[in-house]
């Protein structure tokens, strides 16, 4: 017993900080919104316990579900979400492809495309809301304007107010942001492989192409799969970009997490907290077969 | 490096010798005020007001009042707890946690009317009908105002200002550019239209707005331009339906009048829209009256530089919206509020406040000498016009609804949904 304790105790105790903390704050709140989400709790009288609340199962998800509202919010996230991932996966990994190759100004370039991270969502939303403005012809101003001034009138359009794709305007400031970290990323792997393996590559006779294609690329495949977590788990999530650009009630940019907090300001908490455990589930479908790979890996 | 560490060692020692210094300072101060005062424990000691009164006219019109305030009860201490951004959303949150955790502040504002509902239901707020008897506000608030905060005969706020949110802006040079007499007035939406059409064709916006609350602004002005005063009424307390021929005839008004509008309404906000008349980019603009105070900072006199009238087929009605403040159930400091709540309804109060905001007193009694022109001229108007209770900012109907009627209209301008799927998400939004 003694011997079992000096050998496991030290830890646990350790450990138990942190456990605790996430048992409470992480799993127990996510239960907790998991009850209030099969609930009847849709106003502020239910809320305080003035009036009484039923548990209606899963009353609130079917009903979410099927409505047509929150469908065009979770069509708009799914575009979002497909549009966000491959601007930054393809244009970070031609970035840091074209990195890879020892050219001049390297780190310049490195920090030039990287330092967009650096800029908080929501101010980064502001600018943009001025460029992505919906004015056309006399009145254009922003990223209109300047098509006008470059002779390339035909590409005007209204961005983000378009009720089908307008949020794909939103993903354009989104990718500007997080290309270079994708780029940052892919450049790690490109310098993580040995130099050795693509002499040996040339040795064989392998054109530059192929030593990308043959010997570079699949090596990329797990940084490639991180990327694509980390983007894809934002992007799920993505909310303040959302605020900032367009507004809450606007219904061209509705993504779930906007119903949410339009959800929880009106006192309808079930609602809210439906909403939130779709996004769970839905962000959970995107890491847990991750985190699985992963774990497999390091065994 | 040895005189730079030295150097270092002498600035970490300063610094911590300041901090000493200021802690010492922060004892000094907090026992003192602790010691003259002895009022900690008294809940008339000190009062926290909860607004989203931060900037502009608005913190004008805060700092007016907390002077008389300061007059009138010296022994209590206001604490600003104004929370600012989002035009009141981000006061609003905040508010609805510390109410759900039992911490609420003294008193705290609200849209007086059905946005009050909620906090009514919850059990969150005090009925304060006693306080009208004892500051003596029964007689000396209109009646038709006082029937609007009532609730199973019981009152739960003190209001402190009113707004008209049926006001048309307009800019006299475009409406000339445009042809237009731009002292015209216009009876019915359809003698609009066809000034609407003369400006469109002057080549300006006919019409600026902002985004989804401002056209839910103007929707409702709509309604009330329609349907009439008592047809509006009706809208909310079930007599008008919704479904009917009438409020489809309503919403084909609006829709016209929404093809009137600027195309980049969605990015922008109130001040935005009530600019691009200032600046002449467009000829007129629907907004409530605190639009005002954005022409006079521009340094804008009325008629030279614009004019005002109610939105045509709204004369004689006045579509009211007033901030009041109430007493939060477990205040920490009951009398400190009672105390704020004598001097928001005094005829002292009402006149500072609002001369710095740009509304008007809801009491009476309240000396408007020297108020502004549009002022007085909205005084005129309350006191004899049909008063009904503005749907945009929380007086007609809760949250809740409100939100669903935004919802569905920014659907309908984005034109996601018909004319007839908006009819009939109104009419659901409003019967629940």
């Amino acid at each position: 017993m003694n011997h079992r304790f000096r050998r496991y105790g030290p830890p646990i105790l350790l450990l138990a900080p942190s456990l605790i903390l996430m048992a409470v704050f992480v799993y127990g709140l996510i239960g907790a919104n998991f009850s209030t989400s099969i609930t009847d709790n849709h106003s502020a009288a239910t809320a305080t316990g003035v009036e009484p609340t039923s548990t209606v199962w899963f009353e609130n998800y079917t009903r979410l579900l099927g409505s047509e509202d929150f469908q065009h919010s979770l069509i708009n996230l799914f575009l979002y979400t497909v549009v966000f991932l491959l601007g930054t996966l393809a244009i970070g990994f031609v970035w840091a492809w074209l990195l890879d190759k020892p050219i001049k100004g390297e780190g310049f370039f490195r920090s030039i495309y990287l330092f967009p991270m650096a800029v908080s969502f929501i101010a980064s939303g502001v600018v943009w809301r001025w460029l992505l403005n919906s004015n056309q012809g006399e009145n254009a101003s922003g990223l209109n304007r300047l098509f006008q001034m470059i002779g390339l009138d035909f590409l005007q359009n209204n961005w983000w107010n378009n009720v089908t794709f307008g949020i794909l305007a939103i993903t354009i400031p989104a990718i500007w942001q997080l290309s270079g970290y994708v780029m940052a990323l892919f450049l790690a792997g490109f310098r993580g492989i040995p130099d050795e393996l693509r002499e040996a590559g040339r040795m064989d006779g392998a054109s530059e192409w192929q030593v990308y294609r043959h010997v570079l690329f699949p090596q990329l495949t797990p940084i490639m799969l991180s990327a694509l977590i980390i983007i894809g788990h934002m992007s799920l999530k993505s909310f303040d970009l959302i605020m900032s650009i367009s507004k809450p009630a606007n219904y061209q940019t509705k993504v779930p997490a906007v119903d949410m907090y339009l959800a929880k300001a009106s006192f309808d908490y079930a609602d809210a907290a439906a909403i939130g455990t779709i996004l769970l589930v839905l962000v959970a479908i995107v890491v847990v077969p991750y985190l699985i790979k992963t774990n497999r890996q390091e065994k | 490096m040895r005189v730079n560490t030295r150097f270092a060692a002498a600035a970490a020692g300063a610094a911590v010798l300041a901090l000493g210094l200021t802690a010492c300072g922060g004892d000094d101060s907090s026992d003192t005020s602790s010691g003259d005062g002895g009022s900690s424990g008294d809940s008339a000691g000190e009062v926290e007001v909860f607004t989203w009164w931060a900037a502009g006219s608005e913190k004008a019109g805060l700092d007016a009042l907390v002077g008389v305030f300061n007059e009138q009860h010296p022994d209590t201490e206001f604490i600003n707890g104004a929370v600012a951004g989002g035009a009141g959303s981000a006061a609003k949150d905040l508010l609805q946690s510390r109410l759900q955790t039992n911490d609420p502040p003294d008193t705290f504002q609200a849209h007086a009317g059905a946005e009050l509902q909620d906090y009514i239901s919850a059990g969150q707020i005090e009925d304060v009908s006693d306080l009208y008897d004892e500051f003596g506000l029964t007689e000396a608030f209109p009646a038709d105002l006082v029937d609007r905060l009532t609730v199973d005969g019981k009152i739960y706020s003190i209001p402190s200002n009113i707004h008209r949110a049926n006001v048309v802006w307009a800019n006299p040079t475009v409406l000339e550019d445009a042809g237009l007499d731009p002292a015209a007035t216009y009876d019915s939406m359809d003698d609009w239209f066809t000034a609407l059409d003369a400006v469109e064709e002057s080549g300006v916006t006919a019409l600026s707005v902002a985004t989804t609350w401002t056209q839910v602004n103007l929707l409702e002005t709509v309604l009330l331009a329609d349907l009439g005063a008592e047809g509006y009424n009706g809208l909310w307390d079930g007599s008008t339906d919704w479904e009917g021929a009438e409020v489809t005839g309503a919403l084909e008004d609006f829709e016209k009048l929404m093809g009137y509008t600027n195309t980049d309404r969605d990015g922008l906000d109130w001040p935005d829209a009530t600019q691009q008349v200032i600046d002449g980019q467009a000829g007129f603009n629907v907004m409530g009256d605190w639009a005002e105070a954005a022409f006079a900072e521009a340094g804008k006199s009325s008629p030279a530089d614009y004019t005002y009238f109610p939105v045509p087929g709204t004369d004689g009605v006045f579509d009211f919206l007033a901030d009041s403040f109430t007493l939060p159930v477990g205040a920490p400091h009951p009398d400190g509020a009672k105390n704020w709540l004598e001097t928001v309804g005094s005829a002292e109060g009402q006149a500072a406040f609002n001369k710095a905001k740009g509304s008007i007193p809801a009491n009476t009694d309240a000396d408007t000498s020297d108020f502004s022109e549009y002022q007085k001229t909205a005084i005129e108007s309350f006191g004899q016009d049909t008063i009904v209770s503005s749907l945009a900012h929380g007086a007609a109907v809760p949250v809740a609804t409100l939100n669903d009627i935004s919802d569905a209209t920014s659907k309908f301008t984005t034109g996601a949904s018909d004319l007839a799927g908006y009819q009939s998400e109104l009419a659901a939004a409003v019967n629940g």
